[in-house]
């Protein structure tokens, strides 16, 4: 059966990816006929325009104007063919679990340049430097740069730069010196290539390439050293293969002879001066974006914006001071992630990540695709056996080598060395890409005549490394049993310690005097802290940005909805009590009231006595069950009833406004007030027709004092994970400060409104019964309020403290006036529209 | 030179203690540490806390306390013994300092385990103050309070309800079928030791003791 499901899913596949080739086959023939329109028609195009014009004796309701859309319609028509390229290879996962996706696009950039240059007979479409580099490129570093783990980079850094600069240098001298001496060994034939021209072709090669790293890394999963060390390496030295093939460019240009000592100083100064100084545009262009977004909050809209264009702009200004501009995007990335993650709203934060994600991807999807389509044309195909086959064992060979020895270097000096299996996979993982094509191409015809072989040979380095190495990548992972990412979760214990354990080791740092990695990273944190993050940081977001609050806040979250979405599987009935329960309780209540006494008794004094636990939860467990048992059907219809009674939907409540600047559904304090008259309506109904008189038990009235008393201290203090249930905090600010009142009234129905109203003693009663019965005892446990006064450590304490706190503070002074207890805080102040619900 | 020459006559004995806890280290380093502890201790024979007190770096660690305590803890001289020293000399200084040496890579997956046991070991006893093989409640909260009452952002209220929290997600993953009646006493130290299985503890709570500060040695040489 399930084979048979296979195969039909196979046939399936198969059909649409034929449907889709064929209709990509029909798009290309319209783009021939494009390419046709604007090569044999762009001559003519003139005169048919000038012939249209007089030739028109009246308006022509609709007109064909190819020519007017043409480029902007053929980009957008190639980035969609790319991504339906990616759609139909991510929907095979069996196929992309043994290749990696590079390497199909690639293939499926060979398809459709076949197809064009079936059409055209000439390949019309390529990828030319000027795209690459200023618009295709920078969105992926930048991505890159901003989703860099600063801390495992920085902690890898020697080890990392060793590799990008040292590493990149041999690659590009050892490469080109192999080659040189091959050809005056004649294994090439006559090939006019100088030995300078060879360093040149070397240093475009050098470059592992980020582009095809991260596409084949991330779906193999290694552990977080190796990834930071291939990836960083890979990301820096794609700038230090930048500025080398500038350096041996003007070498070339300026012709050997010329070339002396002094020269030869000056490129090595270009050299750190361009690096460095592309690296410090970019971390004043990351400050400066770290200083607007502190003040953005009132353009909230467009502030995500701001990290694109600054993040083009340092690449720009980099390239026009002819600094390395891809280490100047690096560098601003992993210069304000951290502080516009601070200063920025959630939301914002969620689109620059997803923003950032999908340039990147897709200008990642379309760099493979043209990568592949780029190879179909006759033009470029120089074939020197020698020269090609040789360059691809001195770059597999070289690239081991010299991985080999600067590790070897590095372990001498690393606490946790680098291991054998590691250094295997750093070696294979130097995959060659986009870069090296694009600076390929960029080399000037005139000076170097074999211009064609080398792009042609970079084409198939490209190939090679990308397609076999990337397909042969996982197995031999799997093969070497190289230690794999862990997949770890948040646990906030973890989180804890991990501080705990840094800050011991800071700490026998300094009891042993000596200065290490810890010393210096405690030293930058203080500065960082006091500094740093004083001037980038707004004064509210510096709060947020210790991590174990990061992750407690998460956590909340996490509970905060898994509370919800309880609530909403068991459809929310939990809300909804029918008269058995409430009489059950009741008697439960009575029988049980003694010993809620005595438990808070001793509450009382030791408050967060960790010992004494409250009777509650039981009561409530077995309520629950007893609510589950009930009659469904009985259930259902007063489900029904009670839905239809309360939650009354305004009418104008989905209604979405067209707003450029705002993106809130529903804040018009008309509208909630309309929802809130009518919610009180329809309760001084139900109110008109209950039944009266049933006082709640007299021992839960004094526990509602006392939880009263106990939360006022504890209530100020800061709530930013403001559940609706805070709202008794002001007083009359009740249903308008929680929209989740208005958006799930399900959720609690009459909740907010109590303190406004005289409840019968009906609904308060059975108020209090639903909160009994409603919270499972999972939620209990886990259900966090605030920060400040939530109880996530119930079983520890009384657990239903905070559930009974609020709930029963409902109940209506009045009923309290007789009791002879302490009186509870002044009731809120009736808000002044009254009179709009009576 | 006194001081010179006890350190030379026991120089055999150190390497001694320092073997017994793979503590793969040279003369060199041991030296290098001797010197240091004379340096700390004003050239007397034992430390005590007041001197581990006065060192200027260690102001602004939050958990100096600990950490201090941890130093004449007698669970960590690797003897099954109880209780706090008043002062140390040079063996037992060395034998907590071991505690943080890295793992060599010739280690057999055993000895990583022990030495990953030892180090956990550290940690816990620096949480668990009464020694009754339970990190209570109590214990957890006073740690947590003072490691995060360096960052002012976080009240101790707050620090509180995070040492909660986290107690809690101990007591949930190691107890997930928890009755409602059930109460946790604390973390034992197999809790502990399940909880922190995702961290690399054998690497990275090392320390190399190979780099001193030349600055500071030639002080301790000056003083001697």
């Amino acid at each position: 059966m399930l084979r048979c499901g296979y195969a039909l899913f196979w046939l399936l596949e198969s059909v649409l990816l034929i449907c889709v080739v064929s209709s990509v086959k029909g798009e290309a023939v319209v783009t021939r006929e494009g390419s046709h329109l604007k090569l044999s028609e762009s001559s003519h195009s003139n005169e048919s325009q000038h012939g249209h014009s007089s030739n028109i004796t009246g308006i022509p309701i609709i007109s064909f104007k190819w020519h007017h859309v043409e480029t902007p319609y053929l980009v957008a028509f190639w980035v969609l063919v790319s991504f339906l390229g990616k759609l139909v290879i991510e929907a095979n996962h069996h196929v992309t679990s043994v290749i990696p996706e590079s390497a199909l696009l690639i293939c499926f950039g060979f398809i459709l340049g076949g197809m064009i240059w079936a059409a055209d007979k000439v390949q019309t479409f390529r990828l030319t430097p000027t795209v690459f580099f200023f618009y295709l490129l920078p969105q992926v570093i930048l991505d890159a740069g901003y989703h860099m783990p600063n801390k495992l980079f920085f902690t890898n850094l020697g080890g990392i730069l060793v590799h990008a600069v040292i590493g990149t240098c041999w690659n590009a001298a050892s490469l080109g010196l192999s080659l040189w001496g091959c050809q005056m060994g004649g294994a090439m034939g006559d090939l006019d290539i100088g030995l300078l021209q060879y360093l040149l072709f070397g240093s475009l090669m050098a470059a592992v390439d980020p582009v095809a790293v991260i596409a084949v890394f991330e779906q193999v999963h290694v552990n977080d050293v190796l990834f930071i060390m291939v990836f960083g390496e890979s990301l820096l030295n794609d700038g230090v293969t930048v500025v080398l093939f500038n350096v041996f460019d003007a070498f070339v240009s300026l012709g050997g002879p010329k070339i002396d000592a002094a020269e030869i100083i000056k490129g090595i100064v270009s050299f750190f001066v361009v690096a460095f100084g592309g690296s410090l545009v970019g971390l004043v262009f990351g400050l400066l974006i770290s200083l607007l977004t502190r003040c953005t909050k009132n353009i909230q809209i467009i502030e995500p914006g701001f990290i694109f264009v600054l993040g083009y702009l340092s690449y720009l200004t980099a390239e026009m001071l002819s600094l390395s501009a891809i280490l100047s995007i690096v560098f601003c990335g992993m210069c304000c992630q951290k502080y516009i993650n601070a200063n920025m709203d959630e939301n914002s934060v969620q689109t620059v990540r997803y923003a950032m994600k999908a340039f990147a991807n897709g200008s990642e999807t379309i760099i493979f695709v043209f990568l592949g389509i780029s190879a179909i044309d006759k033009v470029i195909w120089v074939w020197n056996t020698g020269f090609i086959l040789l360059t691809l064992l001195f770059v597999l060979v070289y690239r081991f080598i010299g991985v080999f020895f600067l590790t070897w270097i590095l372990n001498r000096y690393r606490l946790v060395p680098l291991e054998f299996v590691d250094q295997v996979i750093m070696s294979y993982g130097g995959l060659r890409g986009a870069v090296a094509y694009g600076l390929a191409v960029m080399l000037d015809e005139n000076k170097i005549k074999e211009k064609n072989l080398m792009v042609c040979t970079t084409l198939i380095v490209v190939y090679f490394t990308v397609i076999l190495q990337g397909i042969t990548m996982k197995p031999l992972v799997m093969w070497l049993k190289v230690k794999r990412a862990a997949v770890t979760e948040v646990s906030l214990l973890e989180k804890l310690t991990n501080k705990m354990f840094n800050h011991t080791l800071v700490a026998i740092e300094d009891i042993s005097g000596q200065i290490g990695h810890n010393y210096m990273r405690s030293k930058w944190k203080y500065f960082e802290e006091n500094w740093m993050s004083w001037i980038l940081m707004k004064p509210s977001a510096r709060k947020k940005q210790d991590q174990v609050f990061d992750v407690f806040h998460q956590l909340n979250l996490k509970d905060a909805m898994e509370y919800v979405t309880e609530g909403e599987r068991r459809g929310s009935l939990e809300f909804v009590r029918n008269e058995n329960s409430i009489i059950d309780f009741k008697k439960k209540s009575e029988s049980e009231s003694f010993d809620i006494n005595n438990a808070n008794m001793s509450n009382d004094h030791g408050a967060m006595s960790t010992t004494s636990r409250d009777p509650i939860p039981s009561v409530s467990l077995e309520m629950h069950e007893q609510i589950m048992k009930a009659v469904r059907e009985a259930e259902a219809i007063n489900a029904h009833h009670l839905l239809d009674q309360h939650l009354y939907k305004s009418r104008k409540q989905h209604r979405h406004r067209f707003s450029r600047s705002h993106f809130d559904i529903n804040r018009d304090e008309k509208e909630v007030q309309e929802i809130f008259q009518r919610t009180m309506r329809n309760r001084m109904k139900s109110f008109t027709s209950a039944k009266m008189g049933v006082k709640p038990p007299k021992t839960i009235v004094k526990h509602t004092q006392k939880e009263q008393q106990q939360k006022m201290p504890n209530g100020k203090s800061m709530d930013k994970a403001k559940t609706s249930y805070s709202g008794d905090e002001g007083p009359n600010s009740v249903s308008f400060v929680h929209p989740a009142g208005i958006e799930n009234p399900a959720f609690m129905p009459d909740l907010d409104p109590m303190d406004l109203l005289q409840i019968p003693p009906w609904l308060g009663e059975s108020e209090l019964d639903s909160s009994m019965v409603a919270l499972s005892h999972r939620a209990q446990v886990d259900l966090p309020r605030t920060p400040s006064n939530l109880r996530r450590l119930a079983p520890l304490r009384i657990s239903t403290r905070s559930t009974a706190s609020f709930t029963l503070e409902n109940i209506p002074d009045t009923q309290q006036m007789d009791s002879d207890q302490l009186q509870p805080p002044p009731p809120p102040p009736r808000p002044p529209r009254d009179d709009g619900y009576v | 030179m006194y001081n010179y020459k006890h350190y030379c006559k026991n120089l055999h004995k150190y390497i001694h203690i320092v073997d017994v806890c793979f503590f793969t280290v040279s003369q060199e380093q041991i030296k290098n540490l001797y010197q240091r502890f004379q340096q700390l201790s004003g050239n007397h024979e034992k430390i005590s806390r007041d001197d581990l007190e006065r060192i200027p770096a260690l102001n602004n660690n939050p958990i100096r306390k600990q950490i201090i305590t941890a130093f004449f803890d007698k669970r960590n001289q690797h003897q099954n013994d109880v209780g706090s020293l008043d002062e140390i000399g040079f063996e037992q200084f060395l034998m907590v300092m071991s505690h943080f040496r890295p793992v060599n890579s010739t280690a057999t997956e055993e000895e990583k385990v022990t030495v990953r046991k030892q180090k956990l070991r550290f940690l816990f006893n620096m949480h668990d103050t009464d020694n009754d093989g339970i990190i209570t409640l109590d214990e957890y909260r006073t740690v947590v309070e003072e490691l995060l009452s360096q960052s002012g952002a976080i009240e101790t209220e707050v620090a509180r309800s995070i040492a909660d929290a986290a107690m809690l997600e101990v007591a949930s993953t190691n107890v997930p079928h928890m009755a409602p009646d059930d109460f946790y006493e604390g973390i034992t130290f197999e809790h502990f030791e399940q909880i922190l299985k995702g961290i690399e503890m054998e690497s990275r709570m090392s320390i190399r003791f190979l780099d001193m500060n030349t600055a500071t040695m030639r002080c301790g040489k000056l003083s001697s």
